[in-house]
């Protein structure tokens, strides 16, 4: 098999460029992850991150033929060859297929992603009913992965001010909890023309994410939150 | 100055609500003029000039220009937005985009009361 690789190590390349390399192996069941790794074998100075090797840390995701997605759950024999891997677009890079996440983060922070309740804590656990809960499904799930961010042409544009779609799944997600009481302070908090207004509902996000979740509809329903807050 | 990123101008909510409102007028006369045009036998300078004298229509096309120019404001901002980065050049932009919206909105009412 066939594989185009994005190198570039800033402390002795000037440029970034594309390697080729080709494996003598059978698709099969084998996840690109696998590829990858029988490639890091043979040349060790490629980069890339991983961890869990299932779909459940985030770590290795990366730009997969032009789309993003995670190379431990992506299946090679899925994929046009010469399979063309590069690191996920819109972030700094620090050395082949890692991206500097800093910014990624710092939005996912903006957003207060855990639970403000002023109440002092019951004997058991705070409770909510199953149709409360129910609304969380689609929402917890986020592995912070960053390929719906990294997707999205207005966090390219504006990486400083648009929280961009994995931290608006999150911050809906605290909206959308009934033992958060903080949905104000969230709601203005986003109540801005570049927080999450910038999102024009092109949905690259939902098309990539690769726990199918989806940002838009939860962008969608703080949208609504903040339309019934103001007439 | 301390290079700072700051947000939380508070009219997201609002531009956003206007663009859909202003997004609905525009085809509801999209679709009203195209009606018009369709069941219309004779399209001449006479039936146009009649058509156009009714206080109605003039009224109903002056709020789909309102509404037009409004929509492409805020279109028009979000790119400016967009591309343009320093303060200074970005205010002069938008200005300069309102006086020309403005300017518009006096020239179409000219237009349409001038028939």
């Amino acid at each position: 098999m066939k594989f185009k690789i994005y190198r570039y190590n800033p402390e002795t390349d000037a440029a970034p460029y594309m390697q080729d390399y080709d494996l003598a192996i059978d698709a099969g069941n084998m996840m690109l992850l696998d590829a990858i790794l029988m490639i890091k074998a043979n040349d060790d100075s490629l980069s890339l991150r991983k961890s869990c090797r299932e779909g459940v840390c985030g770590s290795d995701a990366m730009n997969i033929n032009g789309r993003n997605g995670l190379a431990c759950i992506t299946p090679l024999s899925g994929l046009k060859q010469p399979v063309e891997l590069r690191p996920l677009p819109g972030l700094p890079v620090i050395r082949d297929l890692i991206v500097d996440m800093t910014q990624f983060f710092k939005q996912y922070h903006s957003i207060k992603p855990y639970l403000v309740n002023n109440d002092p804590p019951p004997e058991t656990e705070r409770l909510q009913s199953p149709e409360d809960r129910a609304e969380l499904d689609g929402l917890y799930e986020c592995i912070l992965c960053g390929c719906c961010t990294t997707a999205c042409p207005s966090f390219w544009w504006n990486p400083d001010k648009f929280v961009g779609p994995a931290g608006l799944l999150q911050a809906y997600r605290f909206i959308a909890d009934t033992r958060d009481q903080a949905t104000a302070e969230r709601l203005d908090n986003l109540e801005d023309p570049y927080r999450l207004f910038r999102c024009h509902t092109i949905m690259n996000c939902v098309d990539v994410c690769p726990k199918e979740l989806s940002p838009t509809e939860a962008i969608g329903k703080i949208k609504d939150m903040m339309v019934k807050r103001a007439v | 100055m301390l290079e700072r990123i700051v947000t939380g101008a508070h009219y997201g909510l609002r531009d956003w609500l206007i663009q859909r409102v202003t997004a609905v007028v525009m085809v509801l006369y999209t679709l009203s003029l195209a009606g018009y045009w369709l069941f219309q036998p004779v399209m001449d300078y006479n039936a146009w000039t009649l058509f156009f004298s009714s206080n109605f229509v003039r009224t109903f096309s002056l709020l789909f220009l309102l509404s037009v120019f409004y929509h492409a404001w805020i279109g028009v901002r979000d790119i400016v937005m967009d591309y343009i980065k320093p303060a200074f050049i970005r205010l002069l932009l938008h200005v300069l985009v309102i006086l020309a919206l403005l300017l518009y909105v006096i020239w179409s009412v000219q237009i349409l009361w001038g028939i």
